[in-house]
Formats: structure tokens, C-alpha cells, sequence
């Protein structure tokens, strides 16, 4: 079974994120990482194609950049990449990249297409669900464990209460959380072997995918600044105090 | 403790801008390593140092190795599933050469690596470090078959190496080494005696630990003249070539140390059994000293890198904690609001004051690590002889100068934090004690000053010493064009001159014999060579923020810019108020009633 892993390269969380006037786009630097969710899926597929000797290939969508973060995912182990880059995408919103990725994994024979539930920059949230959508294939989302057996995919799909264990036939699109499996730290070998390993990059003209409707992002506004945490003092009946708080949050 | 977070883009530029990584990937052998591949590597290895190595750095603090009732030595929790991961990801094997299974990356990659690990956790670290000097002793003088059966196994870290040359009574001079090995018929050596201060002398990371000891055979002359070197195996190979019997070597007993706790100190008993640890002869018998300087040379980079290591953490710790401290109002400032103590000018100095000094370090290493690589793999003899010349000429500044100043900066760190950083807690109080080792071991920094002022200055009548002050003179001229460097480019011209002053002083004395006078200068005279250097390279690393090369953002290289210039202006101008003291001579010292 060949595996396909959406990935994106994100500005370092380390450092602060500027967003462009006017349009209140991302600005992305030329030295771009791989969302650390997308570890996951990497592995996840790593694991899922060792039995059967299958494929895994990295989809990504955005400006290439020095292609860091590309070639991460290709040094923890997956086999090739495409990335659609194309001026025209700029700004794209969760629909636009869903039909982009779509294109790109229509290209491809797979069994399972794998993505994190959503990206660190963006936070949308709804492009595997959409991705699914476009492809015409079930989503199984949200999953903290997977398994494929002889043309279906099992997982745990994590709930409020617990978790679903929920079976599709392949192919189908599985949406990772963080902490389905313990990501590989990528091997000294597996650096140098990434450099040659092949990065197919596409423009939208090769794909004949089309722009959504956009989306444009009226105003920004700074979050709200912490407030101070309120002091509870304990004259005896403090622990009630404490239980009414926990009750209107709902941890109890 | 606050976790450490490689600075990616400060080390890239100083690999590249300032030491020059271009020159290093197109010798023969590494046409692998441009900038790209370099920061590829270094982003992944430094991700896994933060994220492995850095957390078990106060576990190591707390637990300590200990030695356990049978007399082997168990790390702390978490240490031996972190070093597989370490060995398997192939980072202890990354610079070492091609043909024994290693990376092929050059010295200087190599180097980052290991500051990286460092930083995260230093004690640690000391583990491949020594196995690192292990692999290039046996490279440069094993046989061919022992060759074939350990070093294979070093350098991809599944075995370990160390070095045991301290005795109770063979410090600083180990011509006093009485350990004794006796030659038996089949070749082979007993050997007989007790080793003290070795390092990750004992762990359980591992299926073997291969010593390599200096020792005495019977009748040799006295002192260094008459040391040979041992490879002794925790475990004897069996006729497969895997570990099989235990050798008749013993761990005593662990020191108490003030840090580094999770680096196992052994006291070694060779052959307290009675049948004698069985050795084999590494290289010529009697060149045991010579040999062992292999190992040191090199170790003893490693150990200034652990100022840089040390420096490096205490400022990220000490920033995390002056970014979120809230005491006192803003100076100068209309607000009667309550600031974080980052916004106090006293506390910005302290903070910069560490900042700077650890990036004139880096600089320093990374220079001397290419040295490394131009010494062995440049295409003219030529060149081979000046990287060799300088790399011997720095390696006692980089030791010395780095690791002193690490010390300061872990101080200068817990001061940032005031009272807390006073308390084992907040952890600036470990980087202290972890970095004060490191001005004593593989060579007191007393013991470099004095291997500058007779051993390297002396080099070619002293032209090693002037061909390298031509060249920071060379600089000036670089900075010439810009307008913001003026007053750091008339700091650096001082302080170029004051140093030729100093050698020109020093060279002489050596001349007219009077070796107390020298020595009585020799350790403000490495200060004053460190700090000079360190403003060089500085100076070097404005000038490229300047040209805006690119593959960095504005931002970091303005701060680049402002980082090197308060080092000319405001660190630099002290080198030359050492030349006191390099040329007060010996009468003040002798003089006192001590």
C-alpha cells in the first residue's frame, strides 16, 4: 500500500509570526519548518508502509522556500514529494488548499491519505475533511491509533468521552492527532539521503486545479492579555470554593 | 531549568560568515556540505539535543551516576535509552571518518554537534567526547588488527572510550605515572596500579568501555621518556570479536564531586585480582605521552567548547528569566507600572555581556575547527602548516580563555536571576557548578598558559604569533568603509597593538632565558590573547551582517551588528589593561610572604 502524507512547511513557532498589511497574510521566510503535527502523520505512514513495502510521498502546498521543511519529512524516511507552488495560491484559504492537495494526490495511486488534524499556523482545522470531500473517499479524523488490514483502515477516533473505533475501506483520508505515534528522530544518514531524494514541484497550470471562492481576512485583533489569577483564601472552606470552579468549567 | 534552544541562525552565520565554511566543504571529501546541508543537519541534531539531552540534564544533576554494589557504575534514569537513540540516529559518528562507518562530515560540523550536545547537557557529553579521542589515538597509532576490532565499534558510539592517565601522585606531571606493565610471551601486557579522575571510567550504556591507559614497563626510563600506552577492554574479546571475559578491572570508588554529577569520576583498580588487566601496547613502547597527546589536543578543544556550551545555556536561561521577572519601574520612564527586569539598563548589560562574550567564543572555535580540517585535508603543504601552526597556537586560548569566561558567564547568569538564581531550583546554580571543571580538567588553564608562552609562541621565532596578529591587523581595513564601526575599529587597532607589545615582551624573555619572568605572565597574557581574538572575529562578523549576505533576515543581522560592537567597544578595551600584569615579571609574586 502506498501511503501519501499532507504536510506544511510553517514560519518556527520560536520566532514571532508578522502578518502582511493590507491582506493580513502570513508573511513566510525563506527558512521554513515542518509542522511539528505533521511528524506525526510522517510516522504514522513510515509505520504503515513497512509490512508491505509500499511508498510514502509528502504533499505540500506553499512557497518552497529553501524547502526545510520538505526535506525534514524526506529525512525521518518518506520516499519523494510534490510541492504546489504557484504565486496565484497566496493568501489561499482551507477550501483553495483542499482542492490543491486533492489534484496533487489524484496524481498518485494510494491506499491512505494522511494528515494532521490541523496545521500550527493557520489552525483551520477542515482541509481533511474537505480533502476527502473532493476526492470522494471517507474521512476517518481525529485518530489516536491506526491500523490497515487487507483493504480497510481502523482507528480510534477520539472523543469528549473517550473514543469511536471507527472501520472505512481503503482509500481513505485518516486526519492524526499528536501522539498517534512517537515521531523517529530523523537519522545523520537519513539528512544526506533526503538531499536526493526527488521533490516533484508543480504550478497550478500542472495541476488544472482551480481557485475557491476566497476568503479574505478582514481585521485582526491582539489577543486578549492575561488577566490575573484570582486568589482563593482558605478559611476553612476553600476546597468547596475550588469544586464550584471546577464544576463551571466542566473539568467536573 | 529552562530548556535550551539552539540558536540555528547565530551558528549557520558564524560557521559560514566567519569561519569561513566555504573554504572547509571544497576540500577533498566534504563537496556534501554547503550552508543548506549544514543547517539541515544542525537543525535536526540540535532539535534532538533539546528535546532528548537537555530534559535528563537536571535528572543527571539530581540522581548522579552511582556505582552500585557490584561495583558497576548505573547512570541516571533515562540516560541509557537517550544514548542508544543518540548512537542510532548516527550523531556520534557524524564527523568521524568514512572508512570506520562515520559520517564523513568535517571536524568543524562535527564540532557544532558536540557543542550542541554541551549545552544541552554537559556531563553527559563527556562520554563520546572521550570515545571520540579513543578513535583518533587508535586511528593515528593502533595496529591493524586492533584497529579491526575496536574502532568500528567507537565510532558509532556502541562501545565507549576513555583516557586514564591521573594517579594520586601523577597529576599536572604525569612523568611521576607508576602504574606497571608487564609483557607477557604471547605479546600481550598485565597491568598493575590505580587510576583516579576517569572519566565515564564505568556506565551501563554499553556492552564494552575500551581504556586506554598509560603505564610503565618494567626497566623504562623515568619520567615521560619511559610512559607507554595501553589499550585495556572492560571486556576481552572472545574469538568473535565480541565482548567475553571481564577484565581485571575494578571501579572503587566514585568521587563527590561539586558538578557534573551524572559523569561517573572512577578511581580504577587495574589488576587488584592478582592476574593483572590484560593490555595491549598501542604504538611505540616509551611514546605512550606522545601518543596520549593525540586524545589531549583534541579533548582539550572539547573542553573550551564547554565554555561556549555553558555560556551559551546561562544566557538562555537568564534571558527566559529576565523576560518574566516583574520588579521595579522603568528607568527613565513615566510609567509607574512594574516592568520585567529585562527593561533595567543593568540587567541588559549583564544579559549582552553574556551574549557577546559567547558569540566571540563561538567564533573562536569554529575558526580553530576549520583549522582542524585545513590541517589535514588542504591541498598544499603549505596550508597544512598553517592550519597545523595556528590550530597548536589556539588550542591552549580555546581551552583556557573559553572555559574561564564560561565560568564568569554562569555566574554573571545566576546574577541576573538575584536570589533565585541562588537556589538549586531555578537551575543557573547547576550551570556554575557544571562549568567549573572545566578550567581544571585535560590541563589546568594554568597548565595552557604555560604551553602558549614556552611551547607556541616560541614557534618559528615567533612568526605564528606575528603572521596571525598580521592577518587581525588585515581586518581593520575591512571595517574602514563603515561609518558605525569607526570607534570599535580604533578599540580593535589598540588592542592588536597592545598584543604584539605583550609577545614582543614575552619573546623576549624567552630569548634571554628568564623563563619565571614568562610564566609569571603567561595566564593574563591568554586573557589578553582570548579577548583580542575574540574581537577579530567580532570585527568580522559585523563587517559580513553589513555586506547583508543573504539566507539571514535584517533583523538578525542588525542585532548581529549590535552584538560585535559591544564587544569592541565595551568587552575589547580591557585586553589591554592585562599588559600590567603579562609584563610585571615575578618579583611582585615572589615578593609576597605566601
Amino acid at each position: 500500500m502506498n501511503v501519501i502524507v499532507c504536510v506544511k512547511q510553517i514560519p518556527d513557532p520560536a520566532t514571532p509570526y508578522r502578518l502582511e498589511e493590507g491582506t493580513n497574510w502570513l508573511i513566510r521566510p525563506e527558512e521554513q519548518i515542518l509542522d511539528d503535527t505533521d511528524r506525526y502523520g510522517v510516522e504514522m505512514g513510515l509505520q504503515l508502509v513497512e509490512p508491505s513495502g509500499g511508498t510514502v510521498t509528502v504533499v505540500s502546498m506553499g512557497p518552497a522556500g529553501s524547502g526545510q521543511g520538505i526535506r525534514q519529512a524526506l529525512a525521518m524516511g518518506a520516499d519523494d514529494a510534490i510541492l504546489i507552488e504557484d504565486t496565484s495560491l497566496r493568501g489561499s484559504d482551507a477550501l483553495t488548499t483542499a482542492r490543491v492537495l486533492a489534484a496533487a494526490v489524484g496524481r498518485r495511486e494510494f491506499g491512505l491519505v494522511i494528515a494532521g488534524t490541523e496545521s500550527t499556523d493557520g489552525y483551520s482545522g477542515v482541509v481533511p475533511q474537505m480533502l476527502a470531500e473532493i476526492l470522494d473517499v471517507p474521512a476517518l479524523t481525529y485518530a489516536t491509533k491506526v491500523e490497515v488490514d487487507e483493504g480497510s483502515v481502523t482507528i480510534h477516533r477520539q472523543t469528549v468521552a473517550g473514543y469511536d473505533v471507527v472501520t472505512s475501506s481503503l482509500p481513505a483520508v485518516v486526519s492524526v492527532t499528536a501522539g498517534v505515534v512517537e515521531p523517529r528522530y530523523p537519522t545523520f544518514k537519513g539528512i544526506m539521503d533526503a538531499k536526493k531524494k526527488s521533490i516533484e514541484t508543480l504550478s497550478m497550470g500542472d495541476l488544472g486545479a482551480e481557485r475557491a471562492p476566497e476568503q479574505l481576512v478582514l481585521s485582526i485583533v491582539d489577543a486578549a492579555e492575561r488577566t490575573a489569577g484570582r486568589k482563593i483564601e482558605d478559611d476553612g472552606d476553600a476546597h468547596e470554593a475550588i469544586v464550584a470552579l471546577l464544576a463551571e468549567r466542566k473539568v467536573i | 531549568m529552562a530548556g535550551y534552544e539552539p540558536r540555528l541562525d547565530e551558528i549557520v552565520f558564524t560557521l559560514t560568515q566567519v569561519a569561513d565554511l566555504d573554504s572547509v566543504a571544497k576540500l577533498d571529501g566534504f563537496q556534501d556540505i554547503d550552508a543548506d546541508t549544514a543547517r539541515q543537519i544542525l537543525g535536526e541534531a540540535g532539535r534532538f539535543f533539546s528535546e532528548v539531552m537537555a530534559p535528563l540534564n537536571r535528572v543527571g544533576d539530581r540522581q548522579g551516576s552511582v556505582l552500585t554494589p557490584e561495583g558497576t557504575v548505573r547512570t541516571p534514569d533515562g540516560f541509557k535509552e537517550a544514548y542508544k537513540k543518540y548512537v542510532d540516529a548516527g550523531w556520534s559518528a557524524a564527523h568521524l571518518s568514512e572508512r570506520w562507518g562515520g559520517g564523513g562530515l568535517p571536524y568543524i560540523i562535527g564540532v557544532v554537534i558536540e557543542e550542541m550536545f554541551k549545552t544541552a547537557n554537559m556531563a553527559f557529553s563527556l562520554a563520546p567526547m572521550l570515545t571520540h579521542g579513543a578513535v583518533e589515538a587508535l586511528e593515528r597509532h593502533g595496529t591493524d588488527e586492533m584497529r579491526a576490532a575496536y574502532i568500528e565499534k567507537l565510532v558509532s558510539g556502541e562501545w565507549t572510550g576513555t583516557m586514564n592517565l591521573t594517579e594520586p601522585e601523577a597529576g599536572s606531571d604525569l612523568g611521576a605515572v607508576r602504574t606497571r606493565a608487564e609483557r607477557q610471551e604471547d605479546g600481550t601486557y598485565r597491568l598493575f596500579g590505580t587510576k583516579i579522575f576517569i572519566t565515564w571510567g564505568d556506565q551501563d550504556l554499553t556492552d564494552n568501555i575500551i581504556h586506554l591507559v598509560l603505564a610503565r614497563t618494567p626497566g623504562s626510563p623515568p619520567g615521560t621518556k619511559g610512559i607507554s600506552m595501553f589499550l585495556v577492554p572492560k571486556f576481552i574479546l572472545d574469538e568473535k570479536g565480541d565482548p567475553g571475559e571481564r577484565n581485571d578491572i575494578k571501579v572503587v570508588s566514585l568521587e563527590h564531586k561539586l558538578g557534573i554529577h551524572a559523569s561517573p569520576t572512577c578511581v580504577m583498580s587495574y589488576g587488584e585480582e592478582g592476574r593483572g588487566a590484560v593490555g595491549y601496547l598501542v604504538g611505540e613502547e616509551h611514546q605512550g605521552m606522545r601518543n596520549m597527546f593525540t586524545m589531549m589536543n583534541l579533548a582539550r578543544v572539547g573542553v573550551g567548547m564547554e565554555g561556549v556550551a555553558i555560556g551559551e545555556r546561562a544566557y538562555q536561561q537568564a534571558l527566559g528569566f529576565a523576560r518574566s521577572r516583574v520588579q521595579g519601574r522603568e528607568i527613565g520612564g513615566d510609567s509607574k507600572d512594574s516592568v520585567v527586569i529585562i527593561e533595567h539598563p543593568d540587567v541588559r548589560r549583564m544579559l549582552l555581556t553574556i551574549r557577546a562574550n559567547v558569540e566571540a567564543m563561538r567564533s573562536l572555535l569554529y575558526v580553530v575547527a576549520a583549522e582542524g580540517d585545513h590541517q589535514i585535508h588542504a591541498d598544499s603543504e603549505e596550508r597544512r602548516k598553517l592550519a597545523g601552526d595556528r590550530l597548536a597556537l589556539m588550542t591552549p586560548i580555546v581551552k583556557a580563555w573559553c572555559t574561564d569566561l564560561g565560568v564568569e558567564m554562569a555566574s554573571l547568569g545566576i546574577q541576573v536571576h538575584g536570589g533565585m538564581g541562588y537556589i538549586e531550583e531555578t537551575g543557573a546554580a547547576q550551570l556554575l557548578r557544571d562549568s567549573r571543571i572545566a578550567p581544571i580538567y585535560e590541563g589546568t588553564n594554568g597548565i595552557q598558559a604555560i604551553d602558549l608562552v614556552l611551547r607556541k609562541v616560541p614557534v618559528e621565532g615567533g612568526a605564528v604569533v606575528s603572521g596571525l596578529i598580521a592577518e587581525m591587523a588585515a581586518e581593520l581595513d575591512t571595517m574602514s568603509p563603515h561609518e558605525d564601526l569607526a570607534q570599535f575599529r580604533e578599540e580593535l587597532a589598540v588592542a592588536i597593538q597592545g598584543l604584539g607589545e605583550t609577545s614582543t615582551w614575552l619573546g623576549e624573555r624567552l630569548i634571554a632565558g628568564d623563563l619565571r619572568s614568562a610564566l609569571a605572565g603567561a595566564t593574563p597574557y591568554l586573557r589578553q590573547f582570548g579577548t583580542v581574538l575574540g574581537g577579530w572575529l567580532m570585527a568580522r562578523a559585523a563587517v559580513a551582517a553589513l555586506s547583508a549576505p543573504s539566507g539571514f533576515e535584517p533583523d538578525f543581522l542588525e542585532e548581529k551588528v549590535t552584538i560585535a560592537r559591544f564587544y569592541g567597544e565595551q568587552l575589547l578595551p580591557v585586553a589591554n589593561a592585562l599588559a600590567p600584569a603579562v609584563k610585571g615579571g615575578a618579583a611582585l609574586l615572589d615578593g609576597a610572604g605566601l
